[in-house]
């Protein structure tokens, strides 16, 4: 038995990778952010989305890829997420697509154990591979260390 | 609203009751008509009994003596027309309508009067009684000979009324029952005399609902939530108002700036009285501490009696909910450590009954509470051993901490000095929740102690936590707010003219503010934002003004040093995410008025991160000690500064607003008066020695010679919803200080002179400055003759007024 889910795409490093499109509240082009010095360095700054304040991850940073370069200009990606909404960088939008469960396979061994649990598994789409990721994972946070600083 | 705030706010209970009541009878006259129509209704019959009741319960509880006795023979009636032993008829139901009309009356007076007034309900009762026992005594046929019948009854029942109170299972009676001012006997008493009349007189319609509007008409029950949301919008309307008014600000349309100045005008409005809504006064929880107490002495074996002062004093309940148990905490703590048993404190000299004082009151936007005992103090030796005994700190460590730091040990987790474990106290949990609590809600507690004379417990709490005025300042280009609370005074330390600049104890940088080292934090290396110098002291052999932001945490003062001192405001305090939660130095995020996210920062986190709160401690306790050397008569902030040749004056520090220093040729004049331009609005400049020109000059004195090229320092100060600003010689300090008055007034403009600081201190009038400001003339280009006739003239004025 399979279900159909929708995904919506997005690219990171010329990967394409898949939120379930229930989780994603909107997704708003890149605005000013206020860096936060002191955080981890994956958060990029706070946000001000209309009155309310949001922090924001690099999803980049957040599976371990190199930094986004400098004349790329991120999306924002906003995820309800159970520790309220966070905002996530992106590389591009893509398109809505939908899925069936047959195409799901899960994250192979060879992956590290970190990406392992933020990234769910691929869905093998026509020419491509789609990553799904688990958002609440995407969202968290390794606590900064004492002194560590932002690179922000 | 208004009736609301008018009654005593220890009614609190009674008001509930009489809302409830209402609630109650109302439904009780529906219940009773269709009883009337369906007697043998045992549903409704039940549901009418349980709301007399309930009336006649909460009635002797609250010790209202006739209420609680027409309700308990209505009780009586109804429950044996629900036990079946008679049934309902239309003379029944009158009578029970009757008496929901005089318990309705008397909750009309209570609501009104606070007492149920001067009534008589004997006849009702007596009437009452007769229908329960129509159907053991004929009494129905008797009808000529009632009174004797009702006089007795009325006797017996009122008898048995107290009776149940007595009985009653609640402890709360019995708490009550010495209240109770009018033995219950009168009431039977005076039966014999009043007869007919009172009857008709208790169906008068309500005396006491004539005047204005009643309690149950003037409030609503609202939901908590509601009153949350509506908070987060005004939340959000500030944070737009301060978007349009700084919009406003930059276009030159007349129409939009009057708009948004009234935008702005009633979105304050609206702030505050949404706050309002959320405002309690703290006896609401106060006014469970006296039975705590009682119950604790009374275990203890102590005499304890609770003073309370400042009742009154309001803040939002989310805070009330959250001092509630460290309140209860030090107040237990009071009892069952700090005061002695009765035989001890006799022994000492002292009165046998010990004295537990609260007290609240509003300071500097904040609400202090200070909770002191008269008990034996804190036994120092004894926290030293425990201390060391528990292994919180090395006998090391505790042989080189300040006395101050002893008593503020208790404040570690685990500790406990009790040397048994009670059901009170002793557990090892206490003084370290109650920080916590404290200041998870931005508040601070300390305590002093003084051997043999008990224990102040003193707590800052902020007035409310979602909407706080704040100072923005910038730091590598990037705006944090600071919270005003905390903020003490801005320091500006120009290196190059000033020679007194920033100094290095041993690599670590102090400031002399006012002869005393101020350790300095720099923002931009405790962020480590980009490029931060690392080492502060190129900052000082650089030739660039240094911004000292004076910060206090924890009773201890430190400066923060920052690129830019921007202005104040409001800000609406929003919560960090949990990814930034760990971040000490930060307590939230605020939306700026150009729609900027900024910072605030956490001014405690931040000490403890800059290391202050290690090091400025003794400095601090050598600050307390001093203070407490004073003595312990009413102490009070003052500012000293000196006046003409160098007399040393005071001004109460509630009334300043700011200390500032205007250059000479700022000042202006408008009609007859010296003013400045300050922040937006015309500052009349008053010159102390001018306001206060003795009778007897010395001749050839310089009166008033403000416009000079020099600077100026100014006191600006708020009397009487006025700012005006004070212009002084020099300031010298802001000292707390006991005062006790010397001597009276040697001229007008002062209140007495005092010694503070070891020098005599003239205590200045403000409000009289103020007006003698206002009727003198600026003299200096009028001819010296004139001058004198002016000063005379003032002088006049002044001992006329």
């Amino acid at each position: 038995m399979s279900t159909a889910h929708q995904f919506c795409t997005f690219y990171l490093n010329h990967l394409l990778f898949g939120v379930e499109s229930l989780k994603i509240q909107e997704v708003v082009t890149h605005r000013e952010m206020r860096p936060v010095p002191l955080a981890a360095p994956a958060v990029s700054g706070l946000m001000n989305l209309r009155g309310q304040v949001v922090v924001v991850l690099e999803l980049r940073r957040q599976l371990e890829m190199p930094d986004r370069p400098a004349d790329v200009l991120p999306v924002c990606l906003v995820v309800r997420a159970a520790e309220g909404t966070v905002c996530l960088l992106a590389d591009e939008v893509g398109n809505v697509v939908e899925v069936e469960d047959d195409t799901f396979e899960p994250s192979p061994e060879t992956l590290s154990a970190r990406l392992r649990s933020v990234i769910l598994g691929v869905h093998k789409l026509e020419g491509q591979l789609m990553h799904v990721l688990d958002t609440e994972r995407a969202c968290e946070v390794q606590a900064a260390g004492k002194g560590q600083t932002s690179g922000a | 609203m208004e009736t609301v705030f008018a009654m005593n706010d220890s009614d609190e209970i009674v008001k509930e009751f009489v809302v409830e009541s209402y609630e109650n009878l109302d439904r009780l006259d529906r219940d009773l008509i269709a009883l009337e129509k369906n007697p043998n209704d045992r549903e409704i019959l039940a549901s009418v009994f349980r709301t007399i009741h309930t009336i006649k319960g909460t009635s002797g509880f609250l010790a209202f003596d006739k209420l609680g006795a027409v309700a308990h023979v209505g009780e009586n009636l109804l429950g044996r027309l629900r036990d079946g032993q008679l049934a309902l008829d239309r003379e029944i139901t009158t009578a029970l309508l009757a008496m929901v009309d005089a318990v309705r009356q008397m909750l009309a007076s209570i609501e009104s009067a606070g007492v149920e007034g001067d009534r008589d309900d004997s006849a009702l009762i007596a009437n009452l009684t007769r229908l329960q026992r129509g159907s053991e005594a004929p009494a129905k046929t008797e009808a000529p000979a009632p009174l004797k019948a009702a006089a007795a009854a009325a006797g017996v029942e009122v008898d048995e009324r107290t009776a149940a109170i007595g009985k009653a299972p609640t402890p709360q009676v019995e708490a009550a029952k010495p209240v109770v001012p009018a033995p219950p006997r009168e009431t039977a008493a005076t039966t014999t005399q009043s007869d007919t009349g009172e009857a008709q007189r208790a169906q008068q319609p309500g005396r006491g609902q004539s005047s204005g509007v009643s309690v149950s008409d003037g409030t609503i029950r609202l939901d908590v939530g509601l009153l949350d949301q509506l908070m987060n919008l005004v939340g959000e309307l500030v944070l737009a108002r301060n978007q349009v008014l700084q919009f406003a600000n930059s276009t030159e349309d007349g129409g939009l700036l009057a708009t948004s100045q009234r935008l702005n005008l009633i979105t304050s409005e609206l702030q505050e009285g949404v706050m309002k809504t959320r405002m309690q006064p703290i006896g609401n929880i106060w006014s469970k501490l006296p039975r705590t107490v009682r119950d604790l002495a009374l275990a203890c074996g102590k005499r304890v009696r609770v003073e309370m002062e400042g009742k009154e004093t309001e803040l939002d309940k989310t805070l009330i909910e959250a001092i509630k148990d460290p309140l209860t905490h030090i107040v237990r703590n009071s009892v069952d450590h700090g005061i002695e048993s009765p035989e001890i404190r006799e022994a000492a000299g002292k009165n046998p009954e010990g004295c537990l004082s609260l007290r609240a009151f509003h300071e500097g936007g904040q609400v202090n509470i200070e909770i002191a005992d008269d008990g034996a103090g804190l036994d120092q030796d004894r926290i030293r051993s425990k201390a060391v005994q528990k292994g919180l700190i090395t006998t090391d460590q505790v042989a080189r901490l300040s006395d101050r730091e002893i008593v503020n040990l208790v404040f570690l987790p685990g500790f406990s000095t009790a040397e048994k474990v009670t059901n009170v106290s002793g557990r090892g949990v206490g003084m370290d929740v109650v920080k916590t609590h404290i200041e998870k809600i931005g508040g601070m507690v300390e305590l002093q102690s003084r051997p043999g004379r008990g224990v102040l417990v003193r707590m800052k709490i902020p007035l409310t936590l979602a909407i706080i005025p704040a100072l923005t300042v910038t730091s590598a280009g990037e705006r944090y707010a600071v919270p005003q609370v905390s903020l003490l005074e801005l320091v500006r330390v120009e290196n190059g003219a000033n020679r007194q600049g920033i100094e290095m104890i041993h690599g670590a940088p102090v400031y002399r503010l006012r002869g005393r080292l101020l350790p300095l934090v720099y923002l931009n290396r405790e962020l480590g934002a980009a490029g931060a110098t690392p080492n502060p002291a190129e900052n000082v052999s650089a030739n660039f003004a240094v911004n000292i932001v004076v910060l206090e945490a924890e009773g201890r003062p430190f400066g923060l040093v920052v690129d830019e001192i921007n202005d104040t405001q409001e800000i609406v305090v929003k919560p960090l995410s949990k990814h930034l939660k760990n971040i000490t130095v930060y307590a939230g995020a605020t939306i700026m008025g150009d729609g900027k996210v900024a910072l605030i920062l956490d001014v405690v986190g931040l000490a403890a991160r800059g290391g202050i709160l290690a090091e400025g401690r003794e400095h601090a306790a050598a600050q307390a000690a001093e203070a407490a050397e004073k003595g312990a008569g009413a102490k009070q902030k003052l500012v000293l500064f000196t006046g003409r040749a160098g007399a040393q004056m005071a001004v109460p520090l509630q009334l300043l607003a700011r200390l500032e220093n205007i250059p000479g040729e700022q000042v202006e004049r408008a009609g007859n008066q010296w003013v400045t331009q300050y922040r937006g609005q015309i500052l009349p400049l008053i010159r102390v020695s001018h306001a206060m020109e003795e009778r007897r000059r010395a001749p050839g004195g310089d009166v008033l010679t403000l416009p000079t090229t020099d600077m100026l320092q100014v006191l600006v100060l708020e009397s009487e919803q006025k700012s005006f600003g004070l212009v002084v010689n020099q300031i010298l300090d802001i000292v707390e200080s006991a005062l006790e008055p010397q001597s009276p007034a040697t001229r007008a403009g002062v209140l007495y002179s005092a010694v503070v600081a070891e020098r005599v201190t003239e205590l200045l009038d403000v409000p009289s400055l103020l007006r003698a400001g206002e009727s003198y003339e600026p003299a200096e280009f009028q001819p010296t003759e004139r001058r004198d006739l002016n000063a005379d003239r003032l002088n006049a004025d002044r001992a006329e007024s």
